[in-house]
Parts: C-alpha cells; structure tokens; sequence
C-alpha cells in the first residue's frame, strides 16, 4: 500500500514527533523504500503458525510482596529538564514536575 | 603491553611488576593522543576513573582480586553508569547523568574492574556506522575514512585501537558481531537473557542483548564470567547456574583439537550480495577449520532473506514503545519554546531524535496502528518463528554455524548514510540470529584487499545454538590458537 504525505502526518502526529512540510516530504521518500522491505513478508503463506514475540518461552515472575525501592526523589530530579518559555530554570517545583497547563 | 591479553595483565597486576593506576595511565594517555581524531570516547572522567584504579591497587594487594580487578574497560554509552553522563549517543539524554548503575556496571564495578569512560554509538543504537550519534560519526582505526559499524562502533574502535583492554556492546540485530567484523575484534552475542538488561537503554527489548567486544575468544570468556548471571530486576533474565565460560577453551589439547566438530555452512549466507573478497577470506578460515578436524555440512535457513524485513517491522515497533517515554517531562531534552503539552511533546521529540530514530519510531507507530496490525506485525511475528525454526532444523545436521558476520569490509563515511535500506543489509547475517534468540559470535578471519582502500579487516561469524556459548568460545579459541589475525593491530598513524 502506497504512502502518501497525510499518511505521514498522521503517523508523525501518533508519535507526537512534529514533521514540517519538507520533512514529511523526505521522510515519505524514505519510508516508502523501507516499506517497500517489508512488503517481502506478504509473498510468505503463514496459515496456522503460531506468531513469535518472544526469543525464549517465559512466564512473569512472581516476587515477594516487600518493599525493595527506597524515595529518591531528590536524585531522579537532578535530571529535570529546562522549564522553558523563556525560563532557565529546571522544570520542578515543591518535588512535582512542571508541565503545561492540561485542564482548563 | 597495549596488545597483552585479559589474563597477561591480570597477571602483571597480581605479580605487582604493574599497578592498576600506571596500567589505567597508559590508557589515558593513549586516548589523549588519538581520541580527538578517533572520537571512540564521548564521556571520560579522569578523577571517576583513577579512584577506581586505586581501590583495585589496594584489593589487589590484600590479596582479593578477580579475573578482571584492576582491568581497564570501555563501556557502551547505553549502560547507565552512576555519576556518568549517558547518553545512548543522542541528544535527546546529551545532559543526562545516571541516577543508577546497569547490572552490567554493577557486576564489573564488583570484579574491581576501571571504567575508561563511555563509547560512541549509533543513536539509541539504531545504525550500522555509527553515523546517527548526535556526537558524530567514529573513525575505523584501521582507515579513518571508513566506518567502524554500528551500533557499538565506540567500542569497536576502543577495542582496535588498543585505548582500552576490552569493552562492551549492545546486539539487537548485529551491534556487536559486524562492528568487531569492520575493526578485526572478538565480539560476543550471548543467548537472549543470558546478560542483564537492567540499566541499559531499551531499542527492541524482545532482541536487545549485551555482550564483550575484545581482542580474543579467550578475553570475551572472561567478561562473560562477569557479565552473565541471572538478575531479578530484567523480568527476562533467566534462572540459570553460574557459569565458566572459559572452562572449554582449552579442551582437548591434541594436534586435532576439533576433531568430530559438524560445522553448518548455509548456502544462503554465500549467496548472491557477499564480496567475493571476503567470500575468499571465510574460505580460507573454513580450510583452517578442517586441519584443525572440523567435519563441514552444507545447511540451508531458507527465510534467512525475510529475516530484514521481519526485523524492520519488529524493531522498530518495539522501538516506538520504548522510546515514547522521551516526552520532556520528566528528564531529557525539553524544547526552549511550546505553546500547551502536546506541542512540548511534539517539538522536544521533533528537536531531541535524529532522522534514523524518528524514521524507526515512525515505521513503528505505522506498523502498530489500526488496521495494520495483522498484516504487519502478526506477520512479522509468524515469520520470526519460522526463522527460528529454520536454526533448530539445522542444529540437528552440525554443532555450529559458520559464516560471514557481514557482506563486506567497512565502507567509507557518508556511502550508505542517506539510503536506510542499503545500510540494513548491511546485517543480512546477523539479524536473524537476534530474531530466534541464538548467541552469534565474530572473530578476525584476516584481512581483503578492495579498491582505493588499505586492506580492512574481515570477521568469521559463528553461530551456536541456544546457551553453547562456551562451546563457541572453544571453537574461536582453538583458531586463534592457529591464526593471529586477533593481534594485529592497526598503525594509528598512517590510517
């Protein structure tokens, strides 16, 4: 199946990555070719097989109900990113992180 | 001393004629010399790296030292190393310093083992020549105008341009086996599971693996007795014993030390696409192999062509999961300006990814949305057995799998880096072996002349079946025992 340009958009917008105009140009380029790859898989019949996710067969296991992390809060933070919009300023207030307003 | 082995300078720091901290010195003055035109390196710290010298001094004498204390190595920039800036060669995480160490780190930090600092990397491991790094393309020691492979090209050119003892690397679909091919290493990819993923940055989680990247068979054996072992925190670690994987290298010590060996040769990975310079090289080390007693089996893995695609719809799936926790929220890089949270996300992803990640997260996202599914991604998933069915089916005919680890020697910078589709074949051979979960290993089979270049060197790539590592090593061991193409080294000045 053909790609075209709004493909790309919608893609790029799913993956929350902005594309200009240009960009989608090149990018449609580009994945019509890796698309074009793939599309091999279609000429193999794979009726009945049981499809792989996994290299071995494993089952989640199950651990003790304990605590085995300790708060490190003050850690994690000190890899806030730049707050932004004309702040220098790490994006943390009060141990919370600072987004954009979400709820009018 | 730049060329000893594992085990040589183990010896010279436990017979004390060496400290840890003149060993590490030499290192750090090596990579002063020639990093800046190599660019192996992209985080050193003197201090970090010297303190840790010293305390392997003073173990070493009260008398408790490893197989690897006092050892100087390289990392992949993909482990999180305490205090280290990681970045998995992206902007994306250009300023971030670990919080916490990968099990990898830790279980090398316990050997008593020196950190050198972090290697230089395709950009979340996605690459074939280690041009996607933010931090710029690595020189192969051997001609600086040619790539070292990729992903763990850093690595790969530490380890050939002796600014390190030995390092480690990634494999998702060849990471570690086609740059030790391109730069003349020993390179290991474990069974998956068999090293922890705890600490290391996710591509593909159901394919990721880490393996040592060194001059010899016998060197990656010691870095495997350190690396592997089960670890609670990766949910696919497996429960296994401990294991010795130096304890077949030697066996058996007779003038036909692999007498009895079934090595499988598919067709498929000398079929059409392999450089007829390197077809001669494999032959050659082939030949080796039946004086050494190796009996040869012609095999067939007959979906070894559908192993790219197959791949490309799996990886990057995986891939676009993973990645998505890239938001500019929490840690990473966050655009200067957005108007509400979805242009932040946006835009931080927009400015943060290099073309090669976004077109794989974009790929992925594609082959995961509505209606795509079945024809993409289940698809991909049954062929992916069929493929590893193919590798049970030949290891009932041989006990290992010999190839090449990629279809030609390194090529120059820029030939392959806008044509993503040339630049996948380039891990033809290797893919598939991530896909069914098989270690694969690559060692130095000599070198071929091409045009316009010096001769590059070329990798023999053994594949075994599931958890036979140390019988992989046995029988990389025992051609180097034969051959020195893993001693030679490349003149720094001249490439």
């Amino acid at each position: 199946m053909a790609l075209s340009i709004e493909d790309i958009k919608k893609i790029a917008h799913l993956a929350r990555i902005e594309v200009s105009e240009s960009e989608a140009t090149a990018t449609l380029s580009k994945l019509t070719g890796i698309l074009g790859l793939i599309e091999q898989m279609q000429a193999v019949d794979t009726t009945g097989i049981v499809p792989m996710s996994h290299a071995q067969e494993l089952h989640q296991r199950l651990r003790d109900d304990v605590v085995t992390k300790s708060n490190q809060r003050e850690a994690f933070q000190k890899n806030a990113p730049v707050l932004g919009n004309g702040s220098t300023q790490p994006a943390v207030a009060g141990g919370l992180y600072l987004v954009p307003k979400v709820i009018e | 001393m730049i060329n000893s082995s594992l085990k040589q300078l183990a010896s010279m720091l436990q017979a004390k004629k060496i400290s840890s901290v003149e060993l590490t010195q030499s290192f750090l003055t090596r990579i002063t010399q020639y990093n800046p035109s190599i660019n192996a390196y992209i985080a050193l710290d003197e201090a970090k790296t010297l303190a840790q010298a010293k305390a392997a001094d003073v173990r070493i004498a009260a008398g408790n030292a490893t197989a690897l204390t006092g050892i100087p190595l390289a990392q992949k920039d993909i482990f999180c190393a305490q205090g280290w800036k990681t970045t998995c060669g992206s902007k994306m995480l250009a300023n971030f310093i670990a919080p916490y160490d990968a099990h990898v780190i830790t279980q090398f930090d316990q050997a008593g083992a020196v950190n050198l600092g972090k290697t230089n990397m395709d950009e979340f491991a996605m690459g074939s020549s280690n041009e996607t790094s933010y931090f710029g393309g690595v020189k192969n020691p051997w001609s600086f105008d040619h790539v070292p492979g990729g992903s763990s090209g850093g690595s790969a050119a530490a380890v050939a341009a002796r600014l390190c003892a030995a390092a480690t690397g990634t494999d998702t679909g060849g990471s570690i086996r086609q740059p030790a091919s391109l730069c003349g290493l020993t390179g290991l990819k474990p069974s998956y599971g068999v090293v922890s993923r705890y600490g290391m940055i996710a591509f593909a989680s159901s394919l990721d693996q880490a393996g040592p990247m060194a001059k010899s068979a016998e060197d990656c054996a010691l870095m495997m007795n350190v690396m592997a072992g089960f670890d609670e925190r990766d949910s696919t670690s497996l429960q296994r014993d401990k294991e010795d994987y130096s304890r077949e290298l030697n066996k058996p010590q007779t003038d036909q030390p692999l007498l009895g060996l079934k090595i499988g040769l598919p067709k498929e990975f000398f079929a059409e696409g392999l450089d007829e310079s390197v077809a001669q090289v494999i032959t050659a080390a082939i030949d080796v192999y039946k004086k050494l007693g190796a009996q040869i089996i012609d095999i067939s893995l007959p979906n070894t062509g559908l192993s790219i695609p197959v791949y490309y719809v799996l990886a990057p799936a995986e891939a676009s999961s993973n990645l998505s926790r890239y938001d500019g929220v929490r840690y990473g890089h966050r655009a200067a300006e957005y108007a509400d949270l979805n242009d932040m996300y946006n835009k931080s992803r927009a400015e943060g990814f290099g073309a090669e990640v976004k077109r794989r997260i974009l790929i992925g996202t594609y082959v995961l949305s509505a209606g795509y599914y079945d024809a993409y991604y289940l698809k991909a998933q049954q062929i992916r057995r069929l493929i590893a069915h193919d590798f049970i089916e030949a290891f009932k005919q041989c006990d290992v799998i010999m190839g090449p680890a990629a279809p030609s020697t390194a090529f120059k910078a820029g030939e392959k880096v806008d044509d993503p589709v040339a630049m996948y074949l380039q891990d033809i051979y290797t893919i598939s072996t991530n896909l069914a979960g098989l270690p694969g290993m690559s060692l130095p089979a000599g070198f071929a002349q091409t045009k316009d270049a010096p001769a590059l060197p070329v990798g023999l790539q053994i594949i075994g079946n599931y958890f036979d590592e140390a019988r992989m090593l046995n029988v990389a061991h025992q051609y180097q025992q034969v051959t020195d193409w893993h001693q030679q080294m490349p003149d720094l000045k001249r490439a």
